[in-house]
């Protein structure tokens, strides 16, 4: 009879696979919408293989064990592909859990005659698959964190947008709430724009803000400010009723900035500025 | 020591700052400026600061004082070409240089010095072609 826990299992290992995956497939939360059922066999054949691989009867009361490494990176791996995909936690979760199961179930059929050391043993994997467990939560928590510092990304660079309209005119449509570090990167772009296309004169567009409180007014005027040090001039456009109204209940002083309640009209006093007239053509060439 | 050059361009003076400005240089700037502002009878200074990328609020302070300084000798201030870093660390710094006059680049700013001293015909002896 073959004492080493792991040396005992090895052989077993496509029995452990059928059971592993019989084990997943039984499970009602299965996304086999995610993941054909192809893929995810080829997955945990994967996972198996790199188990066997790696697994002595040492390595298994100490996960943190360097020779363990493989197996950590390809559980990690799997974790977060499984994060990006949008498993839930529980079924991330399960998918490691139910390999104990598979594992636990073959032990018991090969120790039934010593009920004394099928209970160490199922300690120790038990154990040994727990750790596994922790390992896979952390990756997952990690995932999905990357996921939403990207997503972070995207808004800010989606929300501030710098188009040339004109030759010499800026606009920058803003839509969402702005908060202290949006304003800083509104200013930011519009500043370095206006430095790479020497445009004389930007517009900025607040129709897709929905509240202007001191703090927005603050930062618009700032950026007003700056573009104004750097040789440009600032019109803020698109304020709504509702938006005059809050400003002058604030007390808030906008005399010394250009508004325009539409972005035509900025567009209008911009032309005014530049000195460039836009006529209708009196015959339309073919 | 060192010395920033101050050049006469017709009824102009034309600074560049290529370097960054310590304490001691930007004040030895201020009284050169306007010592030249009354020896030479200028009527608009161009202050060049593309190239300065550090700035606090000494400096900043510097500059507006030379423009008022110069308003009172009845010369009118442009600063041109400030980098948006500096220009987001005056604002921060509460410093919105107000009297001071700011254009992109030296040529849009001494267009608009000569706009501002009404000299337009006595400078620009050479027409350049503006496209507007």
């Amino acid at each position: 009879m073959n004492d080493s826990t792991v040396g005992t299992l090895r052989p077993k290992k496509n029995q452990i696979l059928t059971l592993w995956m019989r084990n997943q497939l039984a499970d009602g939360s299965l996304r086999d919408d995610l993941m054909s059922n192809d893929d995810l066999r080829a997955q945990s054949v994967e996972l198996l293989d790199c188990l066997f691989d790696t697994l002595t009867d040492d390595t298994l009361t100490m996960p943190d064990a360097p020779s363990l490494s493989p197996l950590i990176d390809q559980l990690t791996n799997i974790s977060m592909s499984r994060a990006r995909q949008g498993f839930t936690p529980r079924e991330t979760g399960l998918y490691v859990f139910s390999l104990k199961d598979a594992l636990l179930e073959m032990l018991r059929h090969e120790r039934k005659d010593d009920p004394n050391l099928l209970l160490t043993e199922t300690m120790r994997i038990s154990k040994f698959i727990d750790s596994l467990g922790i390992v896979t939560f952390e990756s997952f928590i990690q995932g999905r964190e990357e996921v939403i510092l990207r997503q972070t990304d995207e808004m800010t660079e989606i929300a501030t947008p710098v188009v040339q309209i004109w030759d010499g005119i800026l606009a920058m449509p803003l839509i969402g709430t702005l908060d202290s570090s949006r304003a800083l990167v509104v200013m930011e772009n519009l500043l370095q724009e206006i430095v790479r296309t020497g445009s004389g004169i930007a517009i900025l567009d607040i129709s897709g803000v929905p509240t202007v409180d001191s703090m927005v007014a603050q930062h618009l005027i700032k950026t007003v400010n700056a573009t104004r040090l750097m040789g440009a001039e600032c019109i803020i456009s698109g304020i709504r009723a509702e938006i005059a109204q809050t400003i002058v209940h604030l007390g808030i002083d906008l005399s010394h900035v250009v508004t325009k309640a539409t972005m035509a009209s900025a567009l209008k006093h911009a032309f005014g500025t530049l000195r460039i007239e836009v006529n209708k053509s009196a015959a339309r060439s073919v | 020591m060192e010395r920033i050059p101050i050049l006469k361009m017709g009824q102009f003076l034309l600074v560049t700052i290529q370097v960054d400005l310590y304490d001691r240089l930007a004040l030895d700037l201020e009284a050169d400026l306007v010592g030249q502002i009354t020896q030479l009878n200028a009527r608009g200074v161009l202050i060049d600061i593309s190239a300065v990328s550090i700035v606090d609020s000494f400096m900043g302070r510097i500059l507006s004082n030379i423009a008022s300084m110069a308003r009172i000798l009845d010369a009118v201030t442009v600063v041109v070409g400030m980098q948006p870093a500096v220009a987001i660390t005056l604002v921060e710094l509460g410093l919105s240089l107000t009297g001071v006059y700011t254009a992109l680049n030296v040529e849009k700013g001494l267009d608009l010095l000569r706009i501002k001293t009404g000299a337009a015909q006595a400078v620009s002896t050479d027409a350049d072609s503006s496209d507007d």
